[in-house]
């Protein structure tokens, strides 16, 4: 049993869960807007990343407005720096609540990751030391975000290349933490399982175990490209550019086996494919789906 | 200096060691491993810039357009969250950005293309209602004191390139051959309904948009126009505007006098 924290001891549950139904979605791209509006495909919702709608008007927001009359909708934040050794940005917080107030989304994710460094934005998901440290920081920025934004928020777990020599824990356990002291939930990418295992050498089933499975509120499924490392050894890239792997599938199958059916994103932000392409793949994982039990029920509080 | 100012100095320096407490599983150089967020950083940053500035790119190539923005990411990484408002000084990093000295107008083509990108994402506003401005047409005798104003969207450029010719070769309507580089060109950019027009203007034209923007009243901005442009129509030009949809709302300014 683990020792209640004596920091995060008051930390109550947040207000609204969420909701997405549990089938496959995919991202929504500029791209696609007018023939989504035109042919209504059937796919369980979409996605669009909080920052592309960080903007005053527009396109953007009226494909998007029209759009979620129709369908679900999951905001899924690349910019809010949990991970980040420095406060949050509360404007970035403002701006999130303002767009989460507009669209009224069934989900809100974000990254265990850090992306900004004094005012200075990477764009990228760059990764943590899991120590005392970082854990306490991270649960920090967690509680804020949820008690600024009164919803639970769907922590992602990453896909890194390099470990750290100063962590004290395994991923796992750190998010293990994370969800406990913080009533958050789990995005769990089954991709950046893969991706991060065959990286550093894990044995991916005893991470899925460790990881707190019945937080899970949504997966996400995405391709990766091959490199090598300086030893010759594989070294996968999540570049969200190409068709869900045959081992992430595999993967899928199996976590949907243990945690019953839960909402699907197959996630692409580059090489996006033609619409049809996409709903394809989003079939695939809706066939998988389909064939899971039911999704337990949900006891996160 | 905190472990993630380290790993941010070592991201946007070649030149530095990786950060020290990085360790492998199979103790391989991890300098190997942190290219690979050293890549995303840069190339998804380049890409951004791409996407936001397609005939700069064209103009020079994608090899040049990708090693000039690559000094730019490193000299002026975002410092903003959203990606969209990336890039508001890579014109003026283009101006003095040496190699392309020999295309003194890429600048103004930055420019150019900074301007739609920020009509694409700018706040909506609904054109006035014909009928108002059909009525405020129709007393001439207080047109002068007139105030309109524009839509968010709107933006000017006036250049000493024909950056709106070299725009319309780009988009396929006129060839490169045909455009006279060196001849002063104004643009107005604007935002008809979801679409981001982009449109040669007179100076005259210019000025009174200008003058508009600043709060003057009708009387005054024509004055301004004028001295600038003996030809200039004011009634083309509030044509020009209405058409697209660029005037949003209508007053008249009883503090100043008529002329």
């Amino acid at each position: 049993m683990m020792i209640a924290s004596p920091i995060h001891v008051t930390n109550s549950a947040p207000a609204r869960l969420p909701e997405l139904p549990c089938q496959a979605g995919i991202g929504l791209k500029s791209q696609h807007y007018q023939q989504i509006l035109e042919t209504d495909p059937a796919v369980g919702f979409f996605e669009v990343h909080a920052e592309n709608y960080l903007v005053a008007g527009g396109p953007f927001h009226h494909y998007l407005g029209l759009i979620r009359e129709r369908y679900p909708l999951s905001i899924h934040g690349v910019g809010l720096s949990i991970g980040g050794q420095q406060a949050l940005d509360r404007e970035h917080l403002e701006r999130l609540a303002t767009l989460l107030e507009r669209y009224q989304p069934q989900a809100f994710s974000e990254h265990l990751a850090w992306s900004s460094h004094g005012e200075v934005f990477l764009n990228d998901l760059l990764p943590l030391a899991y120590d005392a440290a970082t854990l306490t920081r991270v649960c920090e920025h967690v509680d804020q975000v949820q008690s600024r934004l009164q919803r639970q928020l769907l922590l992602e777990n990453p896909a890194t290349y390099v470990e750290f020599a100063s962590s004290s824990m395994d991923e796992a356990t750190f998010i293990g933490e994370v969800v406990r002291r913080t009533g958050c939930g789990l995005l769990l990418d089954v991709n950046n399982a893969y991706v991060s295992s065959v990286n550093h050498h894990w044995d991916v089933q005893a991470y899925l175990r460790a990881l707190p499975l019945h937080a899970v509120g949504e997966i996400h499924l995405a391709g990766f490209a091959e490199d090598r490392d300086a030893a010759g050894e594989r070294l996968l890239i999540d570049n969200h550019g190409a068709p869900v792997d045959a081992a992430v599938w595999q993967l899928y199958a199996e976590v949907l086996q243990l945690i019953g059916a839960t909402p699907t994103l197959l996630e692409r932000d580059n090489a996006i494919p033609p619409l049809q392409v996409w709903l394809e793949e989003a079939q695939h994982a809706q066939t998988l789906l389909e064939g899971a039990r039911a999704t337990r029920p949900q006891a996160l509080a | 200096m905190n472990s993630q100012a380290e790993f941010v100095a070592a991201l946007l320096d070649p030149e530095r060691d990786c950060p020290a407490d990085l360790k492998t599983w199979n103790g391989s150089d991890p300098a190997a491993r942190f290219a690979v967020y050293r890549n995303n950083v840069l190339s998804s940053l380049i890409d951004a810039l791409a996407a936001s500035f397609p005939v700069v790119q064209q103009l020079v190539g994608e090899t040049f357009f990708r090693a000039m923005a690559a000094v730019y990411v490193r000299h002026s990484p975002p410092r903003t969250r959203i990606l969209a408002d990336y890039g508001a000084d890579f014109p003026a990093f283009i101006q003095g950005f040496a190699p392309a000295a020999s295309l003194p107008y890429l600048a103004d083509v930055a420019r150019l293309e900074l301007l739609r990108i920020r009509a694409y994402h700018a706040a909506d506003a609904a054109p006035l209602d014909a009928d108002a401005l059909a009525t405020a047409l129709a007393a001439p005798e207080r047109l002068a004191s007139l105030l309109l104003r524009l839509q968010p969207a709107l933006g000017l450029l006036d250049s000493a390139f024909a950056v709106v010719s070299l725009w319309a070769a780009h988009q396929g309507a006129l060839t490169l051959a045909e455009v006279d580089l060196d001849q002063a060109q104004c643009a107005l950019v604007l935002r008809n309904g979801l679409e981001v027009e982009v449109l040669g203007i007179r100076s005259g034209d210019a000025v009174l948009i200008q003058a508009l923007l600043q709060g003057r009243p009708l009387g005054a901005a024509t004055q301004l126009a004028l001295a600038c442009d003996p030809a200039f129509d004011l009634g083309a030009c509030l044509a020009h505007l209405l058409r697209a949809g660029a005037i949003t709302h209508c007053a008249y300014d009883t503090q100043r006098p008529l002329p």
